[in-house]
């Protein structure tokens, strides 16, 4: 790619921005995010990946982007897995197995129920946003 | 078909014993009474953490978070609040506030955490340089380089108060003034990421979360103090952060953002990783100097300070991770926001890795001055397994161990400094009732003795002598004297180490006699580990009345030590026992005790 200048790095931010609050607005696709730090890998955020692609895959669907994201801090519940989908409620999921992870793209993605047992919230909010 | 409500029933072991599950029930029934069965779903949750107002009853899409529902409660929440919309405000936290409360968000509770450092992990996909530019990244190398000049960037850091969050908390303003100070030509900026103490992982968490936020950090110093060249000094025990500070050095190359002539403005500067074999002594800043220039990893004696004469000889600056994560954000947002986060002396916050007897173990950013109380109890979530707090231990192996009387000091450099502690670089391991602190020191003390370059005596022989004691203390061996031997050690090492692992090696030696002397007197006296940590000092019997001769533990034990006959009370023979409670788990007449 050819170098940025300062105008190039502005007009990027500007585009990315916009596109990120697409991804996080509700009519747009439908995100998955896996925490992939190595806490998650170690509880197995590898497994959890395969399977809701496997799933997604199983039930072709296009609409969904699969992402990885660093620790977010709830090391105890690993792997976590936060779900952003159109009309519902953005939530995380903790201690995500293979098996959950089918029953997220099941019943939270297609099905648009959220699942038993398996939510958690976010430690805070992230208020460096708002500050 | 979609749902348009969800309520969300906290699950957790505290809500559930509080009625949780009748909540769930009488929601599923009057949610159907009032025809709303398939709008609004009903889910359980994992522990929402808040367990002390409990049982939590949360709805979404809004957010609205009651407390202390009870089972008569439920009609009034599905009439009100899920019929006509209304949020019944005497069952949110704060009635008085119950208009602006309704989210969760709001809770104080929640609010305890504030992330600067932390502002990207766990949101963007830290192999996407797009994500990182689109939350703002590389928009402080903007102003830095085309609004600022060297000197300005460095008030700006003096201004804000920012302190090496590596453990010594050295002013980093000063630290880059130094270095800028020196005569032109080839200057260093170091990144130490040897994290190194047992149960600490922020600085991993932060690399893998979000790397080019160290990336642009290291740049913006690079200028400040006149650096082309940056090394980062990362562990070979983490691959993980070191594959994604391989692909950002890449993506930021691509796009020009290192390299030569960054985006036009004529600077130039390039980062390399260096990888350290593990050793906890690396992370000395004069022993991690060495070890990049391919030398043995040993400390120099200071001054002179790497500031004025480091790699290679050449003016250096040396931050941790941490540190570094804070620096775009203070020249984003300014050094007076900064300064009005956190303590006088110090500003910002910390990020802990919250970890032992707790329930919510896991990584936390809070401000500086938050209390070790509200860490552990309203963000770590409490003690785990309604054990009592006995100590937590800040800094590692060169921290202290801080017992209850000190839960309400307001965290920064000087008040742990005070209480016989140090921040550290963030480690923060909570124990309970069921550890004995003499076999913490001791824990710690195996680790230092094993970390040391044994280039100065007083680390060298003096961890060992402490590590003798410590041993024959909790070997039921110990004496009176040991303790008077054991200050003097600790006292010799903290004056003569030649560097910061030597000189703080004894602190969890001095601050567990300091607050815990019984615990000590106990094993030396009375041979006794209160907690029955220690093996060699408990001793497991049977009661020959309750023993019914099953012989049931005999087979369990693995080293044979029990015999007996059938129907006839067992004995253990207490040379042979190894003391792994496998007979007092398996008996099942309670026959078997310890102490």
């Amino acid at each position: 790619m050819a170098k940025l200048t300062l105008e190039d790095l502005r007009r990027m931010r500007g585009e990315k921005q916009k596109a990120m609050e697409m991804r996080d607005s509700s009519n747009k696709d439908v995100q998955v995010i896996v925490g992939m730090g190595t806490c998650g890998i170690a509880a197995g955020a590898k497994d959890t990946f395969t399977a809701l692609v496997d799933a997604i895959n199983e039930k072709g669907l296009t609409n969904v982007l699969i992402r990885q994201t660093g620790c977010m801090g709830l090391c105890h519940s690993e792997p976590t897995v936060e779900v952003v989908a159109p009309g519902m409620p953005s939530v995380i999921y903790g201690h995500v197995d293979a098996a959950t992870a089918k029953s997220i793209v099941e019943k939270h993605i297609v099905g648009h129920q959220l699942i038993d047992d398996k939510i958690l919230d976010r430690p805070s909010i992230d208020i460096i946003k708002n500050a | 078909m979609a749902f348009e409500s969800y309520v969300l029933v906290c699950g957790g072991t505290a809500c559930c014993s509080g009625g949780a599950n009748e909540i769930v029930t009488a929601f599923k029934e009057k949610l159907e009474a009032n025809g709303l069965a398939d709008k609004v779903q009903v889910v359980v949750t994992g522990c929402l953490g808040f367990c002390e107002q409990g049982p939590i009853v949360k709805i979404l899409p809004q957010g609205t978070f009651y407390v202390q529902v009870k089972v008569e409660d439920v009609e009034e929440i599905v009439k009100e609040h899920l019929v006509k919309g209304r949020v019944v405000q005497r069952l949110c936290y704060d009635p008085e506030q119950a208009k602006k409360l309704v989210a969760e968000a709001n809770i104080p509770f929640y609010q305890k955490q504030y992330r600067i450092v932390l502002r990207n992990c766990g949101v963007i996909d830290p192999e996407k340089i797009d994500d990182y530019i689109a939350r703002d990244g590389y928009k402080a190398i903007e102003k830095v380089l085309f609004e600022m000049t060297p000197e300005q960037v460095v008030d700006e850091m003096l201004k804000s108060g920012l302190r090496g969050r590596g453990g010594a908390g050295f002013p980093t303003g000063m630290k880059w003034k130094f270095a800028q100070q020196q005569p032109k030509g080839q200057k260093y900026m170091v990144c130490n990421a040897d994290e190194g103490d047992p149960g600490a992982y922020m600085d991993r968490s932060t690399l893998e979360g979000d790397p080019h936020s160290i990336l642009e950090a290291m740049t913006i110093a690079g200028y400040a103090i006149g650096a082309s060249k940056g090394f980062i000094y990362i562990r070979a025990e983490y691959p993980l952060a070191i594959r994604r500070l391989e692909v950002a050095i890449e993506q930021a190359h691509d796009l020009g953002l290192l390299g030569d002539d960054i985006l036009g403005s004529g600077f130039s500067f390039d980062i390399e990783l260096r990888f350290g074999a593990g050793a906890f002594v690396c992370g000395e800043e004069t022993a991690l100097l060495q070890s990049i220039e391919g030398n043995r990893g040993m400390p120099k004696p200071r001054p002179p300070f790497p500031a004025v004469k480091g790699l290679w000889g050449r003016p250096t600056v040396i931050n941790n991770v941490e540190t570094l994560a804070n620096v775009p954000v203070i020249i984003n947002k300014g050094a007076d926001w900064f300064n009005k986060i956190g303590t006088a002396t110090t500003k910002g916050t910390k990020v802990f890795a919250l970890t032992g007897k707790v329930n919510n173990s896991g990584l936390i950013e809070v401000p500086m001055g938050t209390t070790l109380r509200e860490i552990i109890f309203d963000v770590g979530g409490g003690i785990r397994g309604g054990h009592k707090f006995k100590a937590a231990q800040t800094g590692g192996p060169s921290g202290g161990i801080i017992p209850p009387q000190f839960l309400d000091t307001p965290i920064d450099y000087e008040s742990l400094a005070k209480i016989g502690s140090i921040m550290g670089s963030g480690g923060l391991i909570v124990m309970d009732e069921t550890d004995c602190v003499v076999d913490v020191a001791k824990f710690y003390l195996d680790f230092t003795v094993d970390e040391s370059c044994g280039k100065c005596a007083p680390c060298r022989i003096g961890g060992r002598k402490l590590l003798n004691y410590l041993t024959k203390i909790t070997d039921g061996r110990g004496t009176e004297d040991d303790i008077q031997k054991m200050q003097e050690i600790s006292d010799a090492m903290c004056k003569a180490s030649l560097c910061g692992l030597g000189q703080t090696a004894s602190n969890p030696v001095r601050s567990t006699l300091r607050y815990f002397m019984d615990e000590y007197m106990a094993h030396i006296k009375d041979k006794k580990c209160p907690s029955g940590k220690c093996s060699k000092l408990i001793q497991y019997t049977i009661d020959p009345a309750k023993c019914k001769g099953c012989t049931l533990c005999a087979r369990k034990c693995p080293v044979n030590a029990i015999t007996g006959t059938v129907k006839n009370p067992h004995v253990i023979d207490q040379f042979k026992c190894i003391k792994c409670g496998q007979c007092e788990a398996n008996c099942k007449f309670g026959a078997i005790s310890h102490g």
